[in-house]
């Protein structure tokens, strides 16, 4: 039962991390960027290099991938996205379609339609037992970092400088560029910062959510559900949002194992039927 | 005199209904692509079947302006339903049609209250999450639907109890070219009705459309379930003219696809589906037999650069040659 917890609560907060980087360009830039399934699993895949090909020890490998895909999300935000931003929802929807397209066939081409595994050290691979919960060394640790990047980045939107530009660039971009905010330069960062944690969250669930071609589709919904249910508005919400639905997703697993995969939207319906707008989402929230 | 401005109103909208020559072209053209090309049946077929699916959802998306990800849900509902039919001793083409449309068009009834609830963002998740539900169904209940086998075991009876379906595929491109162009009337009656002028304004503003005394959700909701009944009807007329069924009419690829064929050829205009169809079957068609296993790379890589070229270039063009009354409010 508290196994179960742990469980859900380790994949929940990979979902976290994987989902927050979508919640804040899609709730705070209010670009729809259904490719972003796509940069986490890039982030797996270069783990799987990195890792596996090269050598590098598993943990010293995660900074590595989270700058790579940062990199790769401010390469992509200043070629590609930056045209999107003033275009329509359905402009953007089929645009990020078309690079979930691209990034599986080119992923296919790569590295083969198999699913891939990261190797992590056998010393993650333990089991140690708290007060009769069975916990996994490797998802405890999983808690540890996503738990502190949630917090970091929770802190950092609400309490820096950076936060408060990123929200006035957003609120009205013209009246930030008056007040001498580069609001491109904003809009930048927090793209490539998304993109990162989505690589990291790639790196860190490979292990946990499986690692194909087929990522960014089987998992666009699982993000989709976290911001939507968790509001589009705030860190928190989706962080509340990927705990409820990774422990409501594992338990069903467990428990339903028939009826798995239904528990996931079964929540997610109930939530959008009872708040549209998400849990934690404003009524007049873009 | 009161009646004068509605006369006037009522003879406006006649004249924009009237037939033009580029239109009848069209069709001209379309009867002797078929004639022509008798060998490339099931290729005419497949594009008319893509065609009344990228035309249900231009009624939707394009029109109505509710923006789908899940518009598959009813295309595999309604290809599901005839091809069960149709292997459960019901094999009249023209019943499945009538059993796969109607049901999918009670489910899109059904579903409709949920998915014109809150913004885009939210409508965007109820469909893709209902597509992937009736997904996730089919595959389970392999007793009914063959799961990830597809179905087997279709007999399709012969078209109105006389013509039989050849395995060239004459009859079936027939048929599916015949079902379309009576889909297509329907929709362009309905598309130039006073309810598709409403459906515009409701797209353009819904707040303006309300305040002009248009009952807005009434006319999103009968624009959905349409679109849902008409996505049956074609994926019915899939099942029937292929004789089979597979997890694949479900798929987020499927909804997709149609919003491809719409980006290709232009939303909110119907011809956009049907020109959209035909230049998407042609290029999968080729990408396919030149890159088997990657074509999907390309497809991508069109739909990228389209946006950003900006969709409504190509639709520029052709608009040169329409009536000028149409081009300005689409």
């Amino acid at each position: 039962m508290l196994t179960v917890l742990f469980d859900g609560i380790a994949y929940g907060m990979v979902l976290f991390i994987l989902a927050c980087g979508l919640a804040v360009t899609l709730g705070l830039m209010n670009l729809v960027n259904l490719a972003h399934g796509a940069f986490a699993m890039a982030g797996g895949y270069a783990a799987l290099v990195l890792v596996n090909a090269w050598g590098v020890p598993f943990l010293a490998a995660l900074p590595v991938v989270f700058l790579a895909t940062a990199a790769l999300g401010a390469l992509m935000e200043r070629t590609l996205y930056v045209h999107v931003y003033a275009r329509s929802h359905l402009d953007q929807v089929l645009f990020s379609v078309g690079l979930i397209f691209m990034a599986v066939a080119v992923v296919d081409y790569a590295a083969g339609p198999s699913q891939q595994f990261v190797r992590i050290p056998d010393a993650l691979r333990g089991r140690i037992e708290v007060a009769g919960i069975g916990m996994g060394i490797y998802r405890l640790l999983v808690i540890g970092i996503c738990g502190a990047v949630a917090l970091a980045l929770h802190l950092a939107l609400a309490g820096t400088r950076f936060g408060s530009r990123l929200r006035a660039a957003v609120d009205d971009s013209r009246v930030a560029r008056g007040l001498g905010i580069d609001v491109g330069l904003i809009f930048t960062v927090t793209f490539a910062v998304g993109s990162g944690l989505a690589g990291l969250g790639g790196a860190l669930g490979a292990d946990i959510l499986g690692l194909d071609p087929g990522f960014p589709l089987r998992f666009m919904i699982y993000f989709l559900i976290v911001v939507t249910v968790g509001g589009t508005a705030s860190i928190p919400g989706a962080f509340l949002a990927s705990l409820l639905l990774g422990i409501a997703d594992v338990a069903g697993k467990y428990y339903l194992p028939s009826m798995g995969a239904f528990i996931i939207y079964g929540v997610m319906l109930a939530v959008l039927v009872w708040r549209p707008q998400g849990l934690f989402g404003r009524a007049g929230a873009r | 005199m009161t009646a004068a401005p509605e006369e006037t109103a009522r003879r406006q909208l006649a004249g924009l209904a009237r037939w033009r020559p580029a239109e009848i072209a069209f069709w001209a053209l379309v009867l002797a692509a078929y004639a022509v090309f008798p060998q490339r049946a099931a290729l005419i077929a497949e594009v008319a079947v893509v065609a009344l699916f990228a035309l249900s959802l231009d009624l939707v998306l394009g029109y109505a302006g509710i923006l789908t990800l899940g518009h598959a849900a009813f295309f595999g509902w309604g290809a599901y339903v005839a091809g069960i039919a149709a292997s459960r001793g019901l094999g009249d083409p023209t019943l499945g049609l009538l059993l796969g449309g109607g049901t999918a068009g009670v489910l899109g009834l059904l579903t409709a209250p949920l998915v014109l609830r809150g913004g885009d963002l939210t409508r965007l998740m109820v469909t893709l999450g209902l597509a992937t539900v009736l997904f996730e169904l089919a595959n389970r209940f392999t007793g009914l639907t063959g799961g990830a086998d597809g179905l087997q075991g279709m007999i399709v009876g012969p078209l109105l109890g006389r013509f039989e379906f050849d395995l060239e595929g004459h009859v079936g491109a027939a048929y599916a070219l015949a079902v379309l162009f009576l889909a297509f009337l329907l929709l362009r009656r309905i598309a130039l009705s006073p309810f598709g002028w409403a459906l515009r304004a409701i797209r353009a503003n819904p707040l303006r459309a309300a305040a002009l005394g248009i009952p807005v959700r009434r006319r999103l909701v009968a624009a959905y379930t349409l679109g849902a009944a008409l996505a049956g009807v074609a994926g019915a007329l899939l099942a029937q003219v292929t004789g089979f069924v597979s997890l694949d009419v479900l798929s987020f690829q499927r909804s997709a696809d149609g919003l491809l064929v719409l980006l290709i050829g232009g939303v909110g205009w119907l011809y956009g589906g049907l020109v959209g169809a035909v230049v998407f079957k042609l290029m999968q068609d080729l990408l396919s037999s030149l890159t088997p296993q990657y074509w999907q790379f390309w497809i991508g890589a069109l739909l990228v650069v389209l946006v950003l070229l900006g969709r409504d270039r190509p639709r520029a063009w052709i608009a040169r040659l329409r009536r000028p009354a149409e081009g300005a409010a689409p």
